[in-house]
């Protein structure tokens, strides 16, 4: 069936200061994860805008991560508090495109937290292999 | 454009799970890649040599590499590119081992992983733009804030290193909590001796102001450049007059307690905090005084033989600008009351380690004699409970207090040497002792005779004998049973705690509190004085509890990074910081609230349009106090508001390769 061979494609926006060290973490502790993810470094969560992660579906991206610092715990004091009511906002936006709010996952990963980077990675995967490719948007692509 | 691509080996730490060269083939028939070379190790001398002789080679501009995450060898490849004369900015790096070949089993699926992963930044390095980092002058003037002995030391030494100081105080003195002992562990010198001569030497120093009795008002500003305005309180003495002599303290007939004696004696309306206190000029506290509260008396107006005295005083603003701020603020001990089984404020008999501590000393309300509250008695037993609101999940803070132990012990040898019999019984759930020769110091507490029981206090309750003694039970671990003890005194190590005002101030300063409400530093073992906030630095105890001899090589330590930044005369800004595109911002400044660190200002520009010269408000950033955090470019709607490293542009290019 497909869904033993469809791999979906993962795109993840990382803070610099937390998500992105625990990922550097998880590669320093050599902890496995599937290769469906691709890592993009921004200073801060808040760093995301809304077309960037609309862009990444439109690009048949078929999951799309925003990782940042706990909360109380942003290298900026303040960003993941924005990023958290951005993405909140643009989850309501997606239902209404008819996309699946369950693509885009905002996600809280500390510098030190390996094993949560590992496990988000891991269980974003195989939710994402279950709901099959994002069909809706690639429609909805335009023309390169 | 020409762009190298540079693919690492790391050894084999890629080369084992990623087909390097298959990558560097891959990139390498990506437009505008002139170049590719995969080599063993990029960040040894070999590999920076490569990198860059194929600069020169090839007149390269821009330079992707595929190595190790940026977080470790980022600065390494920027410095080759300053050396080779070429914006750090221009290189760019793809994370493929810790992203990569670290965390993947199947190397056909890796290499292919670690192919987009280049790609996307070479797709990225095609918008890179060349950033600057801003060099702005630095005033060399620092602010202390809190004259406790960290706030105090680290004065001192900024004075001496020759740069202007203002020692801000909220009391009428400056000497902390110190200035309240009466001996201190380890060595037992007297408090006051080893104090008040450095108190003396920061009001003397001609390179020290003293505000007393005075708080912030405001900040602005950054490192370098802090403005900063310091509300004086009104003394109602004034100052250039009073030569405090102590006559309206005498004649004032206001009582009410002395907070400094923890309320075991009184103190007039006009006072001083003690005896030898730093400025030595009486303050009048209006709250109490009766010329204030009724418009009768002005004894002490009367009897100052200057003419000191000044109902009319007002509260002073004085601004000032800054490079460097330290904060040194100190604590605040725990009010026990709510530890109900401990009975304290129920009797009078039950103390704080702080009251004992005033007992004890010669200089205190009693001279040095012990008392008990109930009764004026000498008392004979005495119970001490350790971490009094401390170690204490449930009804306290969860963290260790840290000198509680210590000093307990020292108040066990003060009391038998000057009442050898009274007897000591320490209840504790550990005793920690780390600090040079402080093993050695309990140890000597134990051989003269406390009783230290391991175990917990579970009630404190009045025996109910006509002396009204009070009963403790307990549980003694060593004997595994139940036991009983009368006491005369109980002593409650209380639970140090932030001050009550450090949220307001870390919020004026812009630093953040951990989950206790200490300051928290920038890195818990790299950066302890630092905060996230450049050039506002911690010493003492509002970072964490500590004795005296840490808070002052703390205070060194914040010291001696404000004389660095004021001996280097400039500070650089964060070069990754935000800008404006003017002909797309509409002015909305939506931008403005999100920008933790008010960076963000609006800004007149003048336009042509339809011939005519219009005005239009745009954003505009102070690259000084940017952090480049990005919050506004993630939210600006007109992508007026862009990010320098991480552009709009170069996101998109990232997202659009994968
Ligand atoms: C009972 C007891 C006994 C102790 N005995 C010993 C001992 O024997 N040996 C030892 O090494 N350590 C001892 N300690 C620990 C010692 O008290 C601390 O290590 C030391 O006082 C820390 O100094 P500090 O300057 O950080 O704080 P503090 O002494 O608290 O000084 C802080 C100062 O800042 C001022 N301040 C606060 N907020 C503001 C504000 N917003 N604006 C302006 N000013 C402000 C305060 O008024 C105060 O003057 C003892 C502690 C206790 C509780
Ligand atoms: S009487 Fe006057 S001079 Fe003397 S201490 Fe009081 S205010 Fe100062
Ligand atoms: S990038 Fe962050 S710090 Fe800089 S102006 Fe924007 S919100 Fe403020």
């Amino acid at each position: 069936m497909m869904q033993d061979t469809f791999e979906p494609k993962i795109i993840a926006f990382c803070c610099n200061w937390c998500s992105y060290a625990g990922a550097d973490l998880a590669g320093t502790g050599r902890l496995k994860y599937p290769e469906n993810i691709r890592i993009i470094r921004v200073p801060c969560s808040s760093r995301v805008d809304s077309a960037l992660v609309l862009r990444a579906f439109q690009n048949g991206a078929d999951g799309v991560m925003i990782a940042g610092c706990h909360p109380g715990d942003c290298h900026y004091d303040t960003g993941n508090y924005h990023t958290r009511k951005r993405m909140m906002l643009l989850k309501s936006l997606m239902e209404f495109m008819g996309l699946d709010e369950e693509r885009l996952l905002v996600k809280w990963i500390s510098g030190n937290e390996a094993d949560r980077f590992k496990d988000t990675v891991e269980s974003f995967t195989s939710k994402l292999k279950k709901m099959g490719a994002s069909g809706k948007v690639r429609d909805l692509r335009c023309a390169k | 454009m020409k762009i190298g691509v540079f693919i690492c080996w790391c050894g084999s730490n890629i080369k084992n799970m990623v087909d390097v060269e298959r990558v560097a083939e891959a990139t390498g028939k990506m437009p505008h890649v002139v170049y590719t070379q995969d080599v063993q190790y990029l960040c040894s001398e070999v590999g920076q040599s490569d990198i860059g002789n194929a600069i020169d080679e090839h007149q390269l501009d821009r330079v992707v590499i595929g190595a190790c995450s940026p977080r470790m060898h980022e600065t390494t490849f920027q410095q080759l590119m300053n050396r080779k004369g070429l914006n750090p900015y221009y290189v760019e790096i793809a994370n493929i081992r810790e992203h990569c070949s670290w965390v993947h089993t199947d190397k056909a699926k890796a290499t292919v992983k670690a192919i987009d992963l280049v790609k996307k930044a070479v797709a990225k390095s095609y918008y890179a733009v060349p950033l600057h980092a801003e060099s702005l002058p630095v005033n060399k003037r620092a602010l202390v804030i809190g004259g406790g002995i960290a706030g105090i030391q680290a004065a001192l030494d900024i004075a001496d290193a020759g740069y202007p100081v203002d020692l801000l105080e909220k009391e009428s003195s400056i000497g902390g909590k110190m200035a309240q002992f009466d001996k201190t562990f380890p060595t037992l010198d007297c408090s006051a001796c080893i104090l008040t001569p450095k108190m003396v030497e920061a009001a003397t120093h001609e390179n020290i102001t003293l505000h007393t009795y005075s708080e912030l008002e405001d900040v602005s500003g950054y490192v370098g450049n802090f403005h900063v305005t310091i509300r004086k309180r009104a003394t109602s003495v004034d100052e250039e007059r009073c030569t405090g002599c102590g006559e309206c303290v005498t004649k004032c007939p206001a009582k009410v307690d002395n907070e400094f004696d923890q309320g075991h004696s009184k103190r007039k309306a006009i006072y001083t905090l003690f005896a030898q206190a730093v400025p030595n000029k009486p303050v009048l506290d209006r709250k109490n005084c009766i010329y204030f509260k009724t418009g009768k008396c002005g004894v002490c107006k009367k009897i100052c033989p200057t003419d000191a005295i000044n109902y009319e005083m007002e509260d002073q603003l004085i601004e000032n600008d800054y490079g460097a701020i330290i904060v040194a603020t100190g604590f605040e001990l725990n009010e026990p009351t709510h530890l109900g089984e401990y009975h304290y404020g129920h009797h009078p008999d039950v103390i704080t380690s702080l009251e004992l501590e005033r007992m004890l000393n010669a200089s205190g309300p009693t001279q040095g004699k012990m008392y008990r509250p109930s009764n004026g008695k000498e008392p004979k037993r005495i119970v001490f409970i350790q971490c009094a609101g401390s170690r204490d999940r449930h009804d306290g803070n969860s963290y260790c207090s840290k000198v509680c132990c210590l000093y307990t012990a020292k108040h066990t040898i003060l009391l038998n040497e000057k009442f050898p019999d009274t007897e000591s019984y320490v209840f504790y759930i550990d005793v920690r002792t780390a600090g040079k020769n402080y093993e050695e110091f309990y140890e000597r507490a134990r051989q003269m005779g406390a009783n230290y029981l391991r175990g917990h206090v579970s009630k404190v309750e009045p025996l109910g004998d006509s002396d009204n003694r009070l009963l403790v039970r307990g549980y003694d671990g060593s004997l595994g049973e139940q036991t009983e003890i009368e006491a005369d005194l109980v002593v409650l190590a209380t639970s140090i705690e932030p001050q009550q005002g450090a949220k307001k101030l870390a919020g004026m300063l812009g630093i953040s509190s951990d989950r206790n409400g200490f300051y928290s530093e920038a890195h818990a073992k790299l950066k302890p004085v630092e905060t996230q906030t450049q050039g506002v630095y911690l010493a003492g105890v509002c970072q964490g509890p500590k004795d005296i001899p840490e808070a002052v090589s703390q205070a060194s330590g914040t010291a001696a990074k404000a004389i660095v930044l004021f001996n280097r005369g400039q500070v650089k800004g964060v070069p990754t910081t935000a800008m404006v595109d003017e002909e797309l911002c509409s002015g909305c400044m939506q931008c403005k609230p999100v920008c933790p660190y008010e960076a963000i200002s609006q800004e007149m520009i003048t336009e042509r349009a339809h011939g005519k010269a219009r005005q239009r408000p745009v954003a505009s950033i102070n690259r000084a106090l940017c952090q480049g955090c990005g919050a506004c470019a993630g939210l600006c709607r007109s992508g007026a508001m862009d990010i320098g490293g991480f552009t709009g542009r170069q996101l998109l290019a990232e997202v659009d390769t994968l």
